[in-house]
């Protein structure tokens, strides 16, 4: 049985389509992404499967359980990250994880060493008594993804874990990620706008203006766009392309003197092309597609993220606003 | 049933947590009510005349309490917008908590941090002049609470309405001043022309700052209580059994 079960899911803002009639599902254990460009149905989808949101119609359910109908149930199964932080600034990371496990009826005996572990996974046991104020971007994400895991959902929703985050952070927080299924058993739903990130899923959805408009494995979806290509170079390449085609039962054409040959799975082929044409070969390059070239053939657009926005900037000043006027 | 407990527990440890923590807040809040006691109330016992029974800046003493309750309570309650807006509230409400929980849970801390900045001003009433038994300090603790608890409600049923903080000074300038005004702490209700008086009787306030007059001055004078003890405590009791109720149901909503 699948873990998340969504069938024929549509929602609608008064008269604007959000989540337009979408069905997919996710194994247990597996990571999956769900991609699209910004304004396509991906947080309001989430919103709903996290029980934040009931749908106009169609059905979502989690581990079994229905996402309108048993939201407290849906609720103890899963963990969130959302685009935007909701840690609270004024405590420290630690306070931040007690709140946390209270909420979600974490035996007391078992506190304190879920919290440690957490902290201790995501590298931030050091700053434990800092409040949460002190922490750079990148370390509020990964407190974020220390706190989601500390009542060991099944299910872990990520929201655009590493949108506004520099690279080297985004490294370390995929690194953390990437470990969560077979470190705590988790299925991850994701969101993001890099395509390398979504390299890591087993499985992708694609949404555009609320429709779901391919899903299939990364390598499913590469050959949509055509599969590898591999480019090479020889001492003799009429030669070349004869043993290619009599040896190796493979199309191979010459442009710019350089061979090229359209194959499924370009990594698997290299050897053996080496291996025919022994020390003939020069140089040999291999090609594949992007996810970012699946996005692009599909929706007609290339996948970007959002240039940061003044966002957290805006929110901050409110805030000072806000103090000023607490006070006045 | 646990974790709804374990709710309530944590919205009331983290308010007190920045309640202590935030000395500027509480620094800030304590000024409102100590402007007003001995700014307005000093200057305008030179013009009214002491023959009403008491100097004004007594008799404005349990309004200033209950300034200092509505201010702090609304303040608490409409935090609410704020986490709203900067997310910690989605913590809340994706947790297999009930939202009464979390309603009763933002009621009690705005009821705890009222209540210790009323009992702050509480204690200048030596300075005053003014002088309290053991007796009197207990009941007027025990107005405070049940006062705090109501307003601090009332703050919550306002925040379900607002998104977003530019309501703030919306809040401010229509409900809170007005309330305070209206309310029998700066003057006696009984002196109001009928529409005022009306608008009075239907704030939730004026039943406090009534009972909290009866404590500070338990003899009846010109400018004491307006109405009986048992009157003002079911009133406050009832609003804020209804303030929860509908705040707990507008909560529940789902968009």
């Amino acid at each position: 049985m699948p873990i998340i079960a969504v069938e024929n899911l549509t929602k609608r803002f008064g008269n604007i389509t959000a989540v337009d009639s979408i069905s997919f599902e996710v194994e247990k254990g597996t990571i999956f992404g769900f991609l699209g460009p910004n304004g396509a149905g991906k947080t309001t989808t989430i919103n709903i499967l996290c029980t934040l949101l009931s749908p106009t119609s169609g059905k979502a359910s989690i581990d079994g359980y229905d996402c309108m109908k048993e939201s407290s149930e849906v609720r103890r199964e899963i963990g969130i990250v959302f685009q935007d932080n909701t840690l609270d600034k004024e405590l420290t990371a630690y306070e931040n994880l007690l709140f946390h496990s209270y909420l979600y009826n974490v035996p007391k005996n078992e506190r304190k060493g879920r919290i440690d572990d957490a902290l201790n996974f995501v590298g931030l046991y050091e700053r434990k008594d800092d409040t949460v104020k002190k922490f750079s971007g990148g370390m509020k994400r990964r407190l974020e993804v220390a706190r989601s895991i500390i009542h060991q959902p099944k299910i872990l929703f990520l929201d655009e874990p590493t949108l506004g985050l520099d690279p080297q952070s985004r490294t370390n927080l995929w690194e953390f990620i990437s470990e969560l299924p077979k470190r705590h058993d988790v299925t991850i739903f994701m969101t993001t706008h890099y395509m390398e990130e979504a390299e890591i899923c087993n499985k992708i959805a694609i949404i555009d203006k609320g429709k779901l408009i391919a899903q299939g494995s990364p390598d499913d979806l590469k050959k949509m766009v055509g599969g590898d290509v591999i480019y090479l170079q020889t001492k003799d390449n009429a030669w070349a392309i004869d043993e290619i085609k009599k040896n190796l039962n493979l199309d191979a054409e010459e442009k710019n003197g350089e061979i090229f040959i359209s194959v499924s799975k370009g990594d698997a082929c290299i050897p053996k092309l080496i291996n025919t044409l022994a020390d003939m070969v020069l140089s040999v390059r291999l090609q594949r597609p992007t996810l970012n070239d699946v996005f692009l053939k599909l929706t007609g657009k290339a996948i970007r993220p959002e240039a940061v926005s003044g966002g957290d900037e805006l929110k901050e000043s409110i805030r000072s606003y806000r103090r000023k006027f607490d006070r006045g | 049933m646990k974790s709804d407990l374990n709710a309530v527990y944590v919205i009331v440890a983290r308010e007190f947590i920045k309640f202590v923590r935030e000395r500027g807040r509480l620094i800030s809040t304590l000024a409102r009510p100590l402007l007003w006691l001995f700014l307005v109330g000093g200057g305008m016992s030179r013009m009214v005349s002491p023959d009403m029974g008491m100097p004004y800046m007594q008799f404005i003493f349990p309004g200033i309490i209950g300034m200092t309750i509505l201010f702090s309570s609304i303040f608490s309650s409409i935090s609410i917008i704020w986490d709203k807006e900067f997310g910690f509230m989605k913590e809340m409400l994706v947790a297999p908590v009930s939202r009464f929980s979390i309603v009763i849970g933002k009621a009690l801390s705005g009821t705890v941090v009222s209540t210790l900045q009323a009992l702050i001003i509480l204690f200048l009433f030596p300075v005053i002049g003014l002088k309290l038994s053991i007796i009197q300090i207990f009941l007027i603790l025990g107005i405070s609470i049940i006062l705090s608890f109501c307003l601090s409600s009332l703050g919550i049923l306002i925040a379900t309405f607002y998104e977003s903080f530019e309501s703030f000074s919306v809040i401010m300038n229509f409900i809170v001043m007005p309330m305070f005004f209206l309310s029998g702490a700066m003057y006696p209700v009984k002196l109001l022309p009928h529409v005022l008086s009306f608008l009075t009787k239907i704030n939730p306030l004026t039943y406090g700052i009534d009972a909290l007059k009866y404590m500070v001055f338990p003899e009846k004078k010109l400018l004491t209580h307006d109405f009986p003890l048992s009157l003002d405590i079911a009133v406050i009791i009832i609003s804020s059994v209804i303030f929860v109720a509908i705040a707990a149901m507008v909560f529940e909503r789902k968009k």
